[in-house]
């Protein structure tokens, strides 16, 4: 008898897997294979919480979460971008965007179902996708195109068993960001074919170059998006586990069914100190004027090494080409970290197309970022 | 002040050991650019010194640090600019700043010893013709200067990998 289902032993487990176990074995390791912020959560944000325990809400919130969180990220998504969801059934907060993003494709997909999707992108979109029961059709970006991805190649994608499309940026690994041209063309294609849009704008408010566009605020996609997006990154709160999808009531609704007999809710501290972290703009500019810094530091000396290195928008991940040095990204990783102590991931993990970068993050201090450069660039003198 | 002076100053502020090439880079100017900018600054008096902030607890250098709330009669002519700029001249005066409040100027004064502290307030300050009055207060721990917390935070609870 097998054990394990078939929809869950056809995907393969996670590439960086290897990566971690040698990093944990070794001292004086500089790892530039981290996708969370270096900071800690700003302290404000932090003390709310402590003052939620200690006033003792630590009970199950409603399953759609706070009132006060939902109304509170209404207004900064009207704010932000003018479009209204209705905190009342069109806001549902979530235990990070992780789940909130399951949850989308569970509550739209039937058996067979294709999801386009844009790679290199996060690791999580193919196996959800397939874990739902969907098909996902990939459609690959390049440099040549700044990792974007364009409305034509999407078109050429579409058949009629075309559900959806999965939109990430500001993106996870590339750093690319969309503009709002771009995307208004993309819109097109999907009110032409009637699809729904998920968008992962996880990382909008890291956006360095031009200005963030949300999905939702296109024309006619207020109805055909779900808007996903959380705290972890702009607010330093990755380990609090706290996201929210936003979209038309009827999927939200649907979303909020699978919701409440897997996840019942997401955890109330977290929620607390949600409410407070939407109070705290502040911190966020001055971590992203940071990022913003170190980004132009370690493009800069990147191509110093003489590695090509696309300059992204958003995020704070660089994705270096490592296709001259003859190794494969999985190789180049590997030897790196065994030879200089320096992570970094294959940018292979995040999709084939991904082959022959590496993603650097740099949510790392100035001092680890220069000293990781200068390993780097020993490595690539033994080359 | 101009933006890229502003954006100078903010990387600066951070961290004063960059050098100009480094900063060019974060601040996406030329470094010809940027060490004009930091010499014009540096000449206006604008930067007026790099210093390292040191913990001096950590460090073992046994000093004793005071801040002296002095209430002064100011001066018809000069008010309280002259009493606080002869305090200012003074090496043990870390820093004299006139506030609001019960007392009109704290004084941040650095000895060896308590001894050391105290007769220079009796003897230096004190005595001066403006000074009403004085009150010493002693440091007794120091948890943050210069924006800088002493115990840093847990560092390297990240994983080293994540996506």
């Amino acid at each position: 008898m097998t054990v394990i289902a078939d929809r869950v032993s056809q995907i393969e487990g996670s590439g960086i897997r290897k990566f971690f176990d040698i990093a944990q074995r070794m001292e004086g390791v500089i790892s530039l294979g981290v996708g969370e912020p270096d900071f800690v959560t700003p302290w404000s944000i932090r003390e709310a919480c402590i003052f939620s325990l200690e006033k003792g809400y630590t009970s199950y919130t409603s399953n759609w979460g706070l009132l006060d969180l939902r109304e509170a990220i209404s207004d900064k998504i009207y704010e932000e971008s003018g479009v209204f969801y209705d905190p009342e059934g069109g806001i549902l907060i979530t235990t990070g965007v992780s789940e909130a993003f399951d949850l989308a494709l569970r509550a739209i997909i039937n058996p067979g179902d294709e999801v386009i999707l844009h790679e290199p992108c996060y690791v999580s979109y193919k196996p959800c996708t397939v874990f739902a029961g969907g098909t996902p059709v990939c459609v690959a970006t390049g440099v040549e195109d700044k990792f974007e991805l364009r409305a034509e190649e999407v078109a050429e994608k579409i058949s009629d068993k075309t559900k959806a499309i999965i939109l990430s940026y500001p993106n996870n690994p590339t750093g690319a960001a969309l503009s709002k041209k771009d995307l208004e063309e993309i819109a097109d294609v999907a009110t032409e074919h009637d699809l729904i849009v998920i968008s992962d704008e996880i990382y909008d408010k890291l956006t360095y170059e031009g200005e963030h566009t949300c999905f939702s605020s296109l024309n006619g996609m207020e109805e055909r998006t779900i808007l996903l997006n959380g705290f972890s990154k702009a607010y330093a709160m990755t380990g609090w586990r706290i996201g929210y999808a936003a979209g038309n009531k009827e999927i939200i609704e649907a979303m909020m069914k699978i919701h409440q007999y897997i996840m019942l809710c997401a955890p109330i501290t977290g929620q607390m100190a949600a409410i407070e972290a939407l109070r705290c703009d502040d911190e966020t500019d001055r971590m992203v004027s940071e990022y913003n810094r170190r980004r132009r530091l370690m493009v800069a000396g990147l191509r110093e090494l003489g590695l090509s290195c696309f300059e992204p928008k958003g995020a704070f991940y660089t994705f270096p080409s490592i296709e001259d040095t003859g190794l494969t990204s999985e190789e180049f990783a590997e030897r790196l970290l065994r030879e200089e102590k320096v992570v970094v991931i294959p940018g292979s993990v995040c999709g084939d197309c991904g082959e022959g970068y590496i993603r650097c993050s740099y949510a790392v201090s100035q001092y680890e970022l220069k000293d990781a450069l200068e390993r780097m660039g020993r490595f690539l003198d033994t080359l | 002040m101009d933006s890229k002076e502003k954006e100078i100053i903010g990387i600066l502020e951070e961290n004063a050991r960059l050098s100009d090439k480094e900063i060019a880079r974060m601040a996406e100017m030329a470094e010809e650019e940027v060490k004009g900018i930091i010499s014009k600054l540096e000449s206006k008096g604008i930067i007026i010194k790099y210093k390292a902030v040191i913990n001096h607890e950590k460090a073992g250098i046994d000093t004793v640090q005071a801040l002296i709330d002095i209430k002064i009669s100011p001066e018809r002519s000069t008010g309280y600019d002259s009493v606080a700029v002869r305090i200012s001249k003074y090496p043990e005066v870390q820093s004299v700043r006139l506030v609001s409040g019960e007392y009109d100027l704290s004084v941040l004064v650095l000895g060896k010893t308590m001894h050391e502290v105290a007769y220079f307030v009796a003897e230096k300050i004190a005595p001066l013709e403006q000074v009403r009055n004085t009150v010493t207060n002693f440091l007794l721990k120091s948890y943050k200067e210069y924006g800088e917390i002493y115990e840093a935070e847990a560092k390297g609870k990240r994983l080293a990998v994540s996506l």
